[in-house]
């Protein structure tokens, strides 16, 4: 063997054990999440993350959504589960924060805190403490979607106040096109269905009053509020107490209905089921004409890091990345998501329309302030909800249920 | 030969007892872990108050008298518990009482029986979950098969699933369609042992299809009934898999569709949507449904007995 072949032979066994160390030294953290579907992005954003960070490989681990809460605590509770899990928000962090599973986060540790705003953070903010424990990923925006094309061949305009909203839905209906494709089918969907139309009726004050104590939903807003969804009951699809939001979405995809009450989080999903459509996400009805347009928000939830993770260091790092405007523009682009963090550009018109309509959104109640302790204001309003659409209960009844319920916990209703 | 095994018996106790012992193991190992330890845990659990995922102290019967008691636990408790005993009631006179007529159809062997064999028997073979899938599919308001159908008589969408007085009954018909398969091969078996010469003893007697059936056939296979009885009540009570996969973990609407495995599951493991886990109210309900179960089960089975020696 010349000597030069042996100068090559040990180039190359030198190059193969510097790559096998490097591999041997990097960490290996993975990433838990109940969004199954969004499997590509996040290993593109993940690739991006390794590609800036070389020594930590992210690998992504998705369970079903409905048995997520059963999966993660009792992962968590054995000690092990994902390095970085993705959480929902608000009551459903607090349990696991409660338990001690995951680690607090500050400046120090992820200073892109920094870049989220005020209402964002409180979505993972643990009331007890104040400390932050999951770095907020999206907020979902609760509103009306508008089919153009079954509009401009019905040749009418989109309704803003609620008496054009009645007005037009006659018309559409007259026509044989389904004005609202809601039906009351799905739980989970019936509350954000009630949040959307009598959010619009309820203002900014009510939501003050009720969070500073000094009223109930026995509140004559809220009743009334509520009655006004009974009048919807003319314009959903016939059967529409056994219509699920998965077919009111196909209505409305499809052309069959004009309007669907729908989360921004379905913008995505639509347009890659009908490519075609030519849709609108708007504010629901006002109370009267010339009101503020209001559409209800809430955060879906963030990152968390596993407080018994072997790999916390990368799991933070990891954490910290996903609070970058980096991220979050590429977040945004690639699932369709409205991200938090401050100064992402959001390129879809829709998408940046429907971030504009947030700046007077608001808040999603129950889920915002009434998840936090058994009875929950969900559970208790998942529920009535139907029962009151059937008409088997009055909003009154509903209301005091709702009251009275969450009394066994939140302390200004009691006695109330 | 026999003095010889004896001989061998009296030589090894300890071979034949380490014997039996290792037969015995894996099974008993299977049955600790996975069987009474989780039991035990429940019964353990039940007594504990939980502050988010974790026990925070002993509170005696605080979770039981909450779910016994305070409203709303305790009007969602009897609710469940209400749709359970609906349930129970239902299946025995509809799918055992469907299936006793089948059986008895069966046995007759007419022409095809036993095409007609299998195909009662064939959605016995399909999971909950497809069942429950393809229901929900055939109830749906508007493409569904069944109000297609009625739409050709003029009959306009009936919202079963989601009306609160035809959901629990459209849940049970699905389970009924499931599950007739079982109840009728059971008490087609039971009629098949009945003696020919006693049914045509009786025939020469001038016994007809119905004195055939309820001063023959009846009292004969109390056996069978004896366990088609139990296992329709033991299913009831721990009904989760239709009416979850039909109507959700709410039970919906308005928990028309609501029973305890629904109550059990979304109080001790919560739910995205709803809310938060309680493990302590869950091991309650976890405790009261199997002192249900085992109560009632062990009682049953003591009048059926008596019933079957009686008859």
């Amino acid at each position: 063997m010349s000597r030069r072949r042996i100068g090559l032979a040990l180039a190359a066994a030198s190059l193969a054990w510097g790559l096998a160390a490097s591999v041997a030294h990097a960490t290996d953290i993975s990433f838990w999440t109940w969004r199954q579907e969004d499997k590509a992005a996040y290993n593109e954003l993940f690739a991006d993350f390794t590609k800036a960070n070389p020594d930590i490989h992210v690998k992504f681990e998705s369970f079903p959504d409905e048995n997520y809460p059963t999966i993660v605590s009792t992962a968590l509770a054995a000690g092990k589960g994902g390095d970085v899990i993705h959480t929902h928000a608000y009551g459903w962090l607090e349990q696991f924060v409660k338990a001690g599973y995951f680690e607090p986060q500050d400046l120090t540790t992820v200073p892109s805190l920094a870049n989220q705003p005020a209402d964002a953070l409180v979505a993972g903010t643990y009331r007890a403490d104040k400390k932050v424990y999951s770095l907020p990923f999206a907020s979902q925006t609760l509103g009306l979607f508008i089919n153009k094309d079954v509009f401009t061949k019905a040749g009418l305009t989109p309704p803003t106040s609620w008496d054009e909203f009645i007005t037009v839905s006659k018309a559409l209906k007259d026509k044989g096109i389904y004005p609202l494709a809601n039906g009351m089918g799905t739980s989970w969907f019936n509350e954000m269905f009630v949040a959307i139309f009598t959010n619009p009726f309820l203002g900014q004050d009510f939501v003050s009053d009720l969070t500073s104590g000094k009223t109930t939903f026995k509140d004559p807003r809220y009743v009334a509020a509520l009655g006004k969804l009974l009048e919807l009951r003319d314009y959903m699809p016939p059967g529409f107490e056994g219509i699920d939001y998965d077919t009111a979405g196909q209505l409305f995809i499809s052309g069959k209905a004009a309007m669907l009450a729908g989360g921004s989080f379905d913008i995505a999903s639509y347009r890659t089921q009908n490519p075609a459509i030519n849709m609108d996400f708007v504010a629901p009805p006002m109370a009267k004409a010339g009101d503020t347009p209001q559409v209800t928000k809430f955060f879906d939830g963030g990152y968390a890091v596993n407080a018994k993770s072997a790999n916390k260091e990368a799991a933070l790092k990891l954490v910290n990345w996903m609070g970058t405007k980096e991220f979050g523009d590429k977040f945004s682009a690639l699932l369709g998501n409205i991200s938090p963090i401050k100064g992402v550009v959001i390129k879809d018109e829709l998408l940046a329309h429907v971030a504009k309509l947030n700046e007077t959104a608001m808040p999603h109640i129950n889920v915002v302030y009434f998840r936090f302790e058994k009875p929950t204001g969900s559970e208790l309003l998942q529920g009535d909800i139907t029962k009151m659409m059937s008409g088997s209960i009055t909003p009154d009844q509903l209301a005091a249920d709702l009251t009275n319920g969450l009394a066994k916990w939140y302390k200004p209703f009691q006695g109330k | 030969m026999n003095s010889g095994r004896r001989h061998t018996k009296k030589a090894f106790p300890w071979r034949r007892s380490l014997w039996i012992a290792s037969l015995l193991t894996p099974a008993l190992v299977v049955m600790v872990l996975f069987v009474l330890w989780p039991l035990l845990s429940a019964f353990r659990l039940a007594f504990y108050e939980f502050n988010g995922l974790q026990p925070t102290g002993f509170i005696g019967f605080e979770n039981f008298r909450k779910v016994l008691f305070e409203q709303p636990y305790s009007g969602w408790t009897y609710n469940a518990l209400k749709h359970n005993i609906i349930a129970f009631v239902a299946l025995m006179v509809f799918e055992n009482g469907t299936a006793f007529l089948l059986a008895y159809a069966l046995l007759k062997a007419l022409p095809g029986h036993r095409i007609h064999q299998v195909i009662v028997f064939l959605p016995v073979v399909l999971s909950a979950v497809i069942v429950g899938f393809l229901w929900k599919l055939f109830l749906h308001p508007l493409f569904g098969l069944v109000n297609q159908t009625l739409a050709l008589v003029g009959i306009g969408a009936i919202p079963w699933l989601g009306n609160e007085n035809t959901a629990l009954g459209s849940v049970l018909f699905a389970n009924v369609w499931h599950w007739l398969g079982f109840p009728t091969l059971v008490l087609l078996a039971g009629m098949q042992r009945v003696g020919k010469e006693v049914i045509e003893a009786a025939r020469l007697d001038g016994a007809g299809d119905y004195v055939l059936m309820t001063r023959i056939i009846w009292p004969l296979i109390a056996p069978s009934v004896t366990i088609v009885t139990i296992l329709t009540f033991i299913g009831s009570f721990n009904w989760f898999e239709i009416p979850y996969v039909m109507a959700g973990l709410t039970g919906s609407p308005g928990g028309a569709t609501d029973v305890l495995g629904l109550y059990f599951y979304r109080t001790a493991f919560g739910s995205t949507t709803t809310g938060i886990q309680d493990f302590g109210q869950g091991s309650a309900l976890a405790v009261m449904m199997f002192i249900i179960v085992a109560g009632v089960t062990a009682i049953a089975l003591r009048y059926l007995r008596r019933r079957e020696i009686e008859l």
